[in-house]
């Protein structure tokens, strides 16, 4: 069972509403997960309607049945620093690295080395045990970058490989890599039922797989209900015209003559359903060629009010029961 | 309500104005700005002017429809496009190694630029760091507006995390490689390496020693070489961003911030053109993509779901009686619960069945209940086979209901801007059904972008 869960998607298919809704589900009951964000954008904290996170785990929501929602906003400077203090009791030494510009220098310019302090963080989380010898988290959940970019962002190792062949940064490296492909983590990419992210999402998962990291499931964010089909529109708009501005006429919105209140609704009305049964067929498209990556697919409704707390609820209840337990 | 009218964007004056020269795409990810790049390209050409589009990643299909399937840092014309006019389209993807492959190369002597491209330092760092693409694409415009080939420039920007990398980068880049850091690093490496060390003060020996135990000794030897090799070209880095930051700075530039009419790209809009303002860039107004309409705005959402209510309810009491269709069920209510394959979403095969058919779904009591969209069960659709009046009427309303919901929704959003923003002019694209992959598509939304959307005053 995965207990490191990496949510990545194309931008605009809201992997961080995901991330969190995840967060939720799998901490019901009881258990107690960690979200963590690694782009420091405060996304999290936008969405769980809070201040902006710091560098510190704090519990940011409760879950259903008692179980608690922790999340972290990992910045590269502090994780460093942080590693520092842990590796090599550097307290006093960090600080001056710091003031000389040498922490920010090894966390922007040199991107391995960031995404090895990011991915690391996040990794140590997973692993760590409580005074008991439990785990403190019984799953952590990241808001990873975008599908273009997150092989590249996973794969530390390759990344590092080039820069450090020996040396502390190579071996810790080494042991996050290790957790990242074994079966204690999952890869779950988000997406729409439009063209462009489903292709991203076909590519995000070959490179993944070609790099021999675990894909988890697919999630098809922002689904909305098919209301009418192609041939039901058709058939509205050739045989039963007339019929149709007697039905509006008949509930009350004007007259169904020629020129009539309801039969004026007719045109834009059908307008919109021709609209509407053409996406409902690209849709069908793209949800046939997702269920040929050979993944788990899960889908959340689109919430039509937007997203605020009450709706992050919903979709984590949404989520937890499609997910396997 | 609207209060506050936010005046047109003016696309086609913008575009046919030939002291424009650059026209910068800018917005947060998911918002279509690599097609409104496109498409402004494909309507600039196509109105006669000579246009060259440089994007920085583009789906695979839209850079097909532009002609370019290869990533190699040459602009190629687009065939078909503005030739009775006179105007002509060229597009190229931005190769970002490439790019600064070829920087190294026009700035150091041939040895020096053979050392830094060999430097795995270099190498990570010219692939990935999170400012080099930002970097890249503008020194990139650069190049291309130095070589005055074209009347007009457009360029799409990378997918940044937030608005500020894209225009800070040319300064971070600059000021890491130029800054005292490395200066520090490189303090051994010129005076001769390890032998060196007792030459420098003693703060700075624990320093590097710090470093060396942290980053590993190779590594550190790495970057002290690679900044060795760099340091003839910090000068011309400083030089290059600064002129490219007056280039963006000057009045043939206009900016053009994308965004969807959604909450979180609105206000990552509303961040770039207060960013802009500050940074004094010349900000032209706001493409607002995938708005959507409707040719019965004086129909409100409450009044069409209240009359597809009463529809549904007239259709489910006559069903028995008259209809010729021998299927007992016909309440107009998703049954989650009957459709076994809802609790198994693990099966990658199961959505097939369900896909044409969603349920009725009514907004209003929707809420309530927990509803699995993909578990609608397909006896309440209207489809084909089951197509009285009054159902075809009620799918219809329903339909309607949603899109002004949307429409709400969005405007609420737009609005929310405009109060923060009102001097911004604003092009707003209407929504296409489908996804846009060819020039025709590009076409269609360089027409949206520059006819101004009819939006009718709607009634209570």
């Amino acid at each position: 069972m995965s207990r490191l869960h990496v949510v990545s998607g194309k931008g605009g298919t809201g992997k961080t509403t995901v991330a969190a809704a995840l967060a939720l589900a799998l901490a019901a009951d009881g258990k107690r997960t960690l979200l963590v964000e690694v782009e420091g954008r405060q996304g999290i904290a936008q969405l769980f309607e809070t201040e902006a996170l710091p560098y510190e785990e704090r519990k940011i929501a409760t879950a259903p049945g008692g179980g608690e929602v922790h999340a972290l906003a990992i910045d590269p400077e502090y994780a460093l620093l942080d590693y520092l203090h842990m590796f090599y009791k550097l307290g006093s030494a960090g600080r001056a690295l710091k003031k000389l510009g040498a922490i920010d220098f090894a966390t922007t310019i040199a991107p391995g080395l960031r995404d090895v302090l990011l991915t690391g963080k996040a990794c140590e989380a997973v692993r760590r045990k409580g005074k008991d010898g439990k785990f403190v988290y019984d799953s952590v959940v990241m808001d990873a970058p975008p599908t273009g970019r997150i092989t590249r962002f996973l794969n530390v190792n390759h990344e590092v490989a080039g820069l450090a062949r020996t040396g502390p940064i190579h071996n810790q490296a080494q042991a996050v890599m290790r957790v990242l492909k074994s079966p204690q983590t999952a890869v779950h990419l988000v997406t729409l039922l439009e063209e462009m992210p489903v292709q991203e999402t076909a590519d995000g998962i070959a490179e993944l797989r070609a790099d021999g990291l675990p894909a988890g499931a697919v999630i098809i964010n922002m689904v909305r209900p098919a209301i009418l089909d192609h041939d039901a529109v058709e058939i509205a708009a050739n045989g039963q015209r007339a019929a149709v501005a007697k039905a509006l006429s008949q509930a009350g919105l004007g007259g169904a003559r020629r020129g009539g209140l309801a039969e004026r609704l007719v045109d834009p009305l059908l307008e919109q359903a021709r609209e509407h049964a053409e996406r409902v067929g690209l849709e069908r498209t793209q949800r046939a060629e997702l269920s040929d990556l050979g993944l788990p697919l899960h889908e959340l409704e689109l919430l039509t009010d937007g997203i605020d707390l009450a709706g992050l609820y919903r979709l984590a209840a949404d989520l937890r029961k499609q997910w396997p337990s | 309500m609207s209060m506050d009218v936010a005046p047109w964007l003016e696309t086609d004056a913008l575009l046919d104005n030939p002291q424009t020269r650059i026209v910068v795409c800018c917005g947060s990810g998911g918002v279509g700005k690599t097609t409104t790049a496109a498409a402004l390209g494909v309507r600039a050409a196509e109105r006669g002017r000579k246009v060259v589009v440089l994007t920085i990643d583009p789906a695979r299909r839209l850079a097909q429809s532009m002609g370019i399937d290869a990533l190699d840092n040459i602009p190629r014309k687009v065939a078909g496009v503005g030739d009775e006019n006179g105007g002509e389209l060229h597009a190229m993807m931005l190769d970002m190694k490439r790019t600064f492959d070829e920087f190294v190369e026009a700035h150091a002597d041939p040895e020096r630029a053979r050392a830094i491209l060999a430097n795995p330092f270099y190498q990570s760092l010219s692939a990935g760091f999170a400012g080099t693409q930002e970097y890249m694409a503008m020194e990139k415009l650069g190049q291309l507006r130095a070589r005055d080939e074209w009347d007009l420039i457009i360029v799409d920007t990378p997918p940044s995390r937030s608005a500020l990398d894209f225009l800070d980068a040319p300064k971070r880049l600059g000021s890491f490689l130029d800054g005292k850091f490395i200066r520090v690093l490189m303090a051994p490496a010129k005076v001769g390496g390890r032998a060196g060390m007792k030459f420098l003060n003693v703060g700075v020996s624990m320093m590097t020693g710090t470093v060396n135990k942290v980053l590993g000794g190779q590594l550190l030897r790495d970057v002290q070489t690679f900044a060795a090799a760099m340091d003839t070209m910090f000068g011309g880095f400083r030089t290059r961003a600064e002129a490219t930051y007056r280039l963006l700075q000057a009045p043939g530039t206009a900016f053009l911030v994308v965004a969807a009419p959604e909450r979180d790209a609105l206000r990552e809009a509303a961040y770039f053109v207060e960013r802009l303002g500050a940074d004094r860039m010349p900000l032209a107004g706001l493409v607002l993509n995938r708005v959507h309409g409707s040719g019965a705005e004086q129909l409100s959402a409450e009044r069409a779901l209240a009359a597809a209510e009463i529809l549904s309810m007239a259709d489910a009491a006559m069903d028995p009686a008259t209809a010729p269709d021998p299927e007992p069920e016909t309440e107009a209510e998703p049954e989650a619960e009957l459709d076994p394959d809802a609790s198994d979403p693990a099966d990658p095969g199961d959505g097939e069945e369900n896909l044409a058919d969603g349920g009725f779904v009514d907004r209003d009591s929707g809420k309530t209940q927990a509803r699995n969209p993909s578990a609608a069960d397909p006896d309440v659709s209207p489809t084909s086979a089951d197509t009285s009046a009054e159902r075809l009427a009620a799918g219809l309303l329903r339909l309607h209901a949603e899109r002004m919901q949307v429409l709400g929704r969005e405007q609420r959003t737009h609005d929310r801007f405009t109060a923060l923003h009102p001097e911004v002019p604003v092009a707003q694209v209407a929504a296409l059904p489908g996804d846009v992959h060819d020039l025709a598509g590009l076409r269609a939304i360089g027409e949206r972008l520059a006819v101004p959307m009819e939006r009718p005053q709607r009634a209570g």
